[in-house]
């Protein structure tokens, strides 16, 4: 049993609205399998499919080795799911959430006791554990939603956005956790928006647009597919940019460039010689520049070059995390 | 004791993934078993909430004290007369009303990811609905005891013995679970909290104020009398009397258990049937 989470052709409509137009994915065991896209994107349909929370309209999808429609029970023994929204009950406490989702899953209490403390523990929550998640902070509510999620020892974990949200503390804690837990042999199936947390967890990627999967391999093979090394130039004043990007065009008459939103000029499949020889041609036409370097391609770059959008280009930018690193 | 879930070197499960590892001792049915779990989640929510607490305790108190000394004197002449007549209807009209607050309760949760989580674990679909309702079953009985002990301060004599009060209770909660099913069907269909709270009250107005829990039907024009004589309220509202105060019990209580039954038969069905479908 190697291929732990199964889906082929699936299809989801909404009204009028297709949000999965028949996706193929699979995962392995004890792999972090990474489902990347703006929103709307299809990733949640497809979490939620895989969590038998919602019936696909056709394809199959399975989960362990069990269909997701015809034996959703065996499938839900074995899965945890933490969701965009936290699934925590706001008017009781830290404690008495994990032992409600503890007795639900048949743990005799002391079982459900001992397991509760373990994860308040080993989210840093113990001091909270008293208190109502209504005083909860978003931080707090996400680790509480997480360690509910592992209760029961799944086999498999839905991550939905795990992270949006949270501080760059917190959520480093969240993907140290993730790590561990694909250490021990969990499979994990996380759905993000932030290129750098795909990059920072998935083994695999499957990059989703408008309910497809438009591109799908390791964070690694998807950069080598855009490019090698990129050289980037942003004028300190935006208005030298035409003069920018004809001294390039000058030099490197054969090289594709791609204007960034930031203002920048970036030169794909750049020898790295290049950087030298523009450095040398600004400095001579007195063009003062805010930054001018060699970059491995970004899976943000990734996602432009396929899609020609940018990931976050549909108003999800404004929940953006403080960009770590 | 259940084998101690060891982490094995593949981080598979013993106690909580597989159901079938339980040791073999009797148990309730699942849906029974994590409905119960869910209805102490509700409790410990009230208990845990000012103003779910107020609305279990301090409603019945205020709606008895206003009837009784309101409107005692004018219908019956003297407040204590009223009391005797008034308090086994507003038993039934103060929990009969708080069976239309579970459709609200239910529908505010429905809205927080909560449910998504029971819906992704390995219970019976039904148990959700099972604990919300079980939880508000005891909330019922926490008002009805309290009004009868606040009946009692204020002078009410019982005529029958405990198990007469008891059938009482029990009478008006067979009236109040028959109606929550519909409040939660009519949640399942109407899904806005807030609507549903409207709606709701434009059920239970006319059904309690249109019985003859706080006048008798004698005064009211023919076609009001009509629907009154027909209204469960009237019917559980009269058998609680009889078994309260004196009086014939067994007329009433028919009708009453047999409405609560035809109710309960048609829209629990109905409320399970929709909350599936709403997943």
């Amino acid at each position: 049993m190697d291929t732990v989470i199964d889906v082929s052709g699936l299809r989801k409509t909404f009204g009028s609205t297709a949000a999965l137009a028949g996706i193929d994915l699979a995962a392995r065991r004890g792999q972090v399998l990474g489902l990347l896209g703006p929103n709307g994107s299809g990733k949640t349909t497809t979490v939620r499919i895989l969590a038998t929370l919602l019936r696909p309209d056709a394809g199959r999808a399975s989960v362990l080795g069990h269909d997701v429609l015809t034996d959703p029970r065996a499938v839900r023994s074995r899965i945890g799911l933490t969701g965009q929204y936290a699934a925590v009950d706001e008017a009781l406490t830290g404690t008495n959430n994990l032992l409600l989702v503890g007795r639900l899953l048949d743990l005799p209490r002391s079982e459900a006791r001992r397991r509760a403390s373990e994860l308040l523990d080993r989210f840093e929550l113990t001091e909270a554990a008293g208190r109502r998640v209504r005083t909860y902070s978003g931080g707090m509510r996400r680790r509480l939603d997480l360690a509910a999620s592992l209760i029961g020892r799944p086999d498999v974990l839905f991550l939905d956005e795990p992270t949006t949200g949270l501080d760059p503390r917190h959520r480093n804690e969240v993907w140290d956790s993730v790590r561990e837990l694909a250490a021990d042999g969990v499979t994990v199936l996380l759905t993000t928006q932030y290129l750098e947390e795909a990059d920072q967890l998935a083994d695999d990627l499957v990059v989703l647009d408008r309910g497809r999967v438009i591109a799908a391999g390791t964070p690694a093979s998807l950069k080598s597919e855009v490019g090698g090394t990129r050289l980037h130039v942003r004028p300190l004043d935006r208005a030298d940019l035409p003069l920018v990007t004809a001294l390039v065009a000058e030099l490197a008459p054969s090289a594709e460039q791609i204007v960034g939103s930031g203002g920048e000029l970036v030169v794909t499949a750049a020898d790295p010689a290049l950087l030298y020889r523009v450095g040398a041609r600004l400095d001579e036409a007195g063009v003062v520049v805010a930054e001018l370097g060699l970059r491995l391609p970004s899976l943000d770059d990734v996602f432009l070059t396929l899609t020609g959008h940018r990931a976050d280009s549909d108003g999800a930018g404004t929940e953006q995390p403080e960009a770590a690193a | 004791m259940t084998t101690t879930t060891q982490k094995s070197t593949t981080g598979t499960t013993t106690a909580g993934g597989t159901p079938g590892a339980a040791p073999p001792r009797w148990r309730l049915p699942s849906a029974l078993r994590h409905g119960g779990t869910l209805a102490w989640r509700g409790l410990v929510k009230t208990v845990g909430s000012t103003e779910a607490l107020i609305d279990v305790t301090l409603q019945p108190v205020i709606f008895l004290l206003l009837f009784v000394y309101v409107f005692g004197g004018a219908i019956s002449g003297d407040s204590s007369t009223y009391l005797q007549f008034a308090l086994p209807g507003v038993l039934v009209q103060t929990i009969v009303f708080a069976s239309a607050g579970t459709g609200t309760a239910l529908a505010d949760d429905l809205k927080t990811g909560i449910f998504d989580r029971f819906r992704s674990m390995p219970i019976s679909r039904t148990a959700p609905l099972l604990g919300a309702i079980g939880a508000d079953l005891v909330r019922y009985l926490v008002s009805g005891v309290i009004m009868l002990v606040l009946g009692v301060v204020l002078g009410f004599r019982f005529s029958g013995g405990p198990v007469a009060v008891l059938a009482a209770l029990g009478m008006v909660m067979a009236l109040a679970f028959a109606l929550c099913w519909v409040f939660t069907a009519l949640a399942m269909v109407v899904r806005e909290p807030r609507s549903v709270q409207g709606i709701g009250a434009l059920i239970m107005l006319p059904i309690t104020f249109g019985s003859n829990v706080f006048v008798p039907a004698d005064t009211m024009p023919g076609w009001l009398r009509g629907f009154v004589e027909v209204n469960p309220v009237s019917k559980v509202a009269d058998a609680a009397r009889g078994l309260l105060t004196g009086g014939p019990v067994a007329a009433p209580a028919t009708a009453g258990l047999l409405a609560a039954a035809v109710i309960t038969a048609v829209f629990m069905p109905l409320a399970v049937v929709l909350y599936q479908r709403r997943t």
